[in-house]
């Protein structure tokens, strides 16, 4: 399921078809309607509207995000007295000062490097540790498998919150509380059930005769895993990996319970400075974009996948 | 792919050429590698999501401090506690409005989206909030939804909107004419000339208790056109701010720095009914053109005194959950026009053209065709945005300002103000947790039976 796949298709032809088809029964009507110059002025008149309504909607879901974006190219005493979109006439006072003052602020440039050192442990452990798990549901044999596995399907939809109490206080006694290995461990807890029902899933799809055959040459198990499975299921590792690397990326509910002010990530760090909002757009504003650029970047380059991946994580 | 199928596995697989015991053998080692393959899964979920939840259902029949047993009261108190109850009740707003509203949007974009050649672009532009993180989401709407008109967007068209339809009047609430005696207020609220003036005459009207705040930029000095002669048939003068900035001005005078109060009504009376009206310009100057002779009051109305419109209070007590909510969709309608849309896609169009050949209209086969056939597509993108919703938490964190919080609290809101900040009940506090769990208990059950018959 991609963007692209419906939009492939051409728009107008299923619509137009039946109006090609009407002529021959009515040869006097115009050529491009079948039911005379009217219905082919409604038709027009519609598709315009519907384009305007379209178009409008786009422009209402750009505004918020263009506007804090201009807000965060803006000077402070700007944004106290007047809205964004002034800056429309007088555009040579935007500049990017905002944003090398934040990259001065140590503290926000740490922020920035603690949810690196997050999300990118937390979607590589759940990548692993889900594609063994995947692979024993899908493939190896043992008893109460199904069972299992169905547990794992429960917990899809199990909410973090629930964990928040008894791990903190977990963590609390291992001495992981309040650390970047805490934090990714927890995530990692909460992406596996989801990770887990897809790899299996995806693996479960591979033609039996090919791990057949790889076992009658006698592969082991982890040969196959890692010569077959792995490669094999590729497209789905990636969409799994795109999602939860954004999933972790965007957390702030996790990270403001399990991280101290040292191994607060990015969202932490700009949640506190909402304490005093208003008198810091200055720097909540490039701050959200310094948040987003990563995930907006995934995003564009990897679109099929991520939009796979976040269709398929919807159950979680 | 059938688990059945599988089933057939370990006899081929494990068909070592010999007796019973390397047989058996061979299927303890078979366990041994599943189970390596397992433990690191099955660690993680035991410790950080299983032992969690058996730990929160003891917890909660535990009071504050963990001390004492106190059987169901968490659970009671809940429901009792005005500030829970809110939440509860937010809560039950959020799962009963935002998935009709999300699906609905979803569906009319979708269906709209068919019939555009930019549909890509479109449905890259809708789906974009979905990779941005709640955080930087609710920081762009809680720009969004301030209230003053000059900062926040929604507040500025609001208000632009407000105006073009009241007339575009400027409103000075604290002003009041310099002489009280010569310019009465009216029972109305409004101030009216105590002598009447003619066409040629001019009439300059001051006021005072203008805070230098409330001037606009645009206004100028009024002098200039104070002294400016009236034409014939013509009344006019200006309404000025009879108040010089750091003394030395003479009260009834226009001195040389008294500026001019822009966008005032000002109405000519005559016998007691306004026949003409005139808006003042940037120097205060007001004119009324071709007035028939006769004797006139001049009057400004009480619109002049008008507190401003201020727009609506987004992020007020009671607007706060709709406010949020409206963040929320922002986020999620390119999920579900996406999801919809390719749902759409992949509908018979055998049946949709013999409907249109038909003569059926698009409303027709969009109620009587797309919808039943989509609606398997709609009670995925239903129910998926109900479990969504109810763990809504950043959201409310981040947009609702803190003295409104409380109006805003959901349950997952609730339930981290409880045991972490600063309520430190965690009894109560994993009550509310066991209670967002039992909420998404049928949301379990339908993934359950929905692998299981995918399974069979």
């Amino acid at each position: 399921m991609t963007l692209h796949d419906t939009a492939g298709r051409e728009p107008g032809a299923p619509v137009a078809a039946p109006a090609t088809a009407t002529p021959a029964k009515t040869p006097a009507a115009p050529r491009r309607s079948g039911r005379g110059p009217a219905a082919w002025l409604t038709k027009k008149l519609s598709n315009g509207l519907i384009q305007a309504f379209l178009l409008l909607m786009g422009l209402i879901w750009l505004t918020p995000a263009a506007g804090l974006f201009l807000s965060s190219l803006r000077s402070e005493e700007d944004n106290a007295t007047s809205g964004w979109w002034k800056a429309f006439s007088s555009p040579g006072s935007l500049s990017f000062d905002n944003y090398s003052a934040l990259l001065k602020d140590s503290g926000i440039v740490q922020a920035f490097w603690n949810t690196v050192s997050i999300s990118v442990p937390a979607t590589a452990l759940v990548v692993v540790i889900a594609a063994l798990a995947g692979y024993a549901f899908a493939w190896l044999e043992f008893p109460g498998r199904d069972w299992v596995f169905l547990v794992v399907v429960a917990m899809l939809v199990v909410p973090v919150q629930i964990g928040l109490l008894p791990v903190s206080k977990l963590f609390g006694s291992l001495g992981l509380f309040g650390t970047i290995p805490g934090v990714v461990l927890f995530h990692v807890a909460y992406g596996l059930p989801f990770a887990i029902f897809l790899l299996r899933n995806y693996f479960a799809e591979i033609p039996r005769e090919m791990l057949e055959a790889a076992r009658m040459d006698g592969g082991s198990e982890w040969r196959i895993f890692t010569r077959l499975v792995l490669p094999l299921g590729r497209p789905a590792i990636a969409s799994l990996a795109i999602f939860q690397f954004l999933w972790v990326w965007n957390d702030m509910l996790v990270a403001l319970i399990f991280a101290d002010n040292e191994s607060q990530p990015l969202t932490v760090a700009l949640q506190t400075q909402m304490r005093q909002f208003g008198s810091n757009i200055g720097v909540l504003a490039p701050g959200a974009f310094l948040s987003l650029i990563v995930p907006l970047v995934v995003f564009f380059a990897f679109q099929k996948h991520f939009v796979q991946g976040v269709m398929a994580g919807s159950v979680k | 792919m059938s688990a059945t199928d599988r089933k057939v596995l370990p006899a081929t697989a494990g068909s070592t050429p010999s007796g019973p015991t390397p047989r058996s053998r061979a299927a303890r080692r078979r366990k041994l590698i599943s189970l390596a393959f397992l433990l690191p899964a099955l660690l993680i979920l035991g410790a950080l999501v299983a032992y969690p939840i058996l730990f929160s259902v003891g917890r909660s029949f535990f009071d504050a401090s963990g001390d004492t047993f106190v059987g169901a009261d968490n659970y009671t108190e809940m429901f009792q506690d005005p500030a829970t109850m809110k939440a509860i009740r937010n809560s039950a707003i959020w799962v009963i409005v935002a998935p009709v509203l999300l699906t609905g949007l979803g569906l009319i974009l979708a269906v709209l989206t068919e019939k555009i050649r930019w549909a890509t672009a479109f449905k890259l532009l809708m789906f974009m909030p979905m990779a941005i993180s709640f955080l930087a989401a609710g920081i762009i709407f809680r720009v969004a939804y301030e209230q003053d008109p000059d900062r926040g967007v929604l507040n500025a068209v609001t208000v632009g909107v407000h105006d073009a339809f009241s007339g575009d009047t400027a409103g000075y609430p604290t002003a009041h004419p310099q002489n009280p005696r010569t310019i009465p207020a009216q029972k109305d609220g409004s101030y009216r000339t105590a002598k009447t003036a003619s066409p040629g005459d001019t009439v300059n009207l001051g006021l005072v208790g203008v805070p230098p705040k409330d001037v606009p930029k645009e206004a100028k000095p009024a002098r200039q056109a104070s002294s400016a002669p009236a034409a014939k048939g013509e009344l006019r003068g200006v309404v000025y701010i009879d108040f010089t900035l750091g003394g030395g001005g003479k009260p009834g005078r226009v001195d040389p720095t008294e500026r001019g109060l822009p966008q005032l009504a000002v109405e000519a009376v005559r016998d007691g009914k306004v026949v003409a009206t005139a808006t003042t310009g940037n120097d205060g100057a007001y004119r009324f053109e071709d007035l028939p002779p006769g004797d006139y009051a001049l009057q400004l109305p009480k619109k002049d005194f008008a507190e401003a419109y201020q727009g609506i209070s987004w992020l007020g007590p009671s607007l706060i959950t709709p406010a949020i909510i409206g963040a929320y969709l922002w986020i999620w309608t390119g999920f579900s026009m996406v999801l919809i849309g390719a749902g759409l896609a992949s509908l018979p169009r055998d049946a949709l053209e013999a409907a249109r050949m038909d003569g059926a209209n698009e409303w027709q086969i969009f109620r009587k065709i797309t919808v039943p056939l989509l609606s398997p597509v709609l009670g995925v993108v239903f129910v998926t945005t109900v479990i969504n919703v109810m763990k809504v938490f950043d959201l409310v964190y981040i947009i609702a300002p803190g003295p409104v919080q409380q109006d805003a609290s959901v349950l997952a809101t609730r339930m981290w103000l409880v045991s972490f900040g600063g309520g430190n009940n965690q009894g109560l506090g994993s009550a509310l947790g066991v209670l967002l769990l039992v909420l998404v208990v049928p949301a379990m059950a339908l993934n359950i039976r929905r692998f299981r018959r995918s399974q069979s």
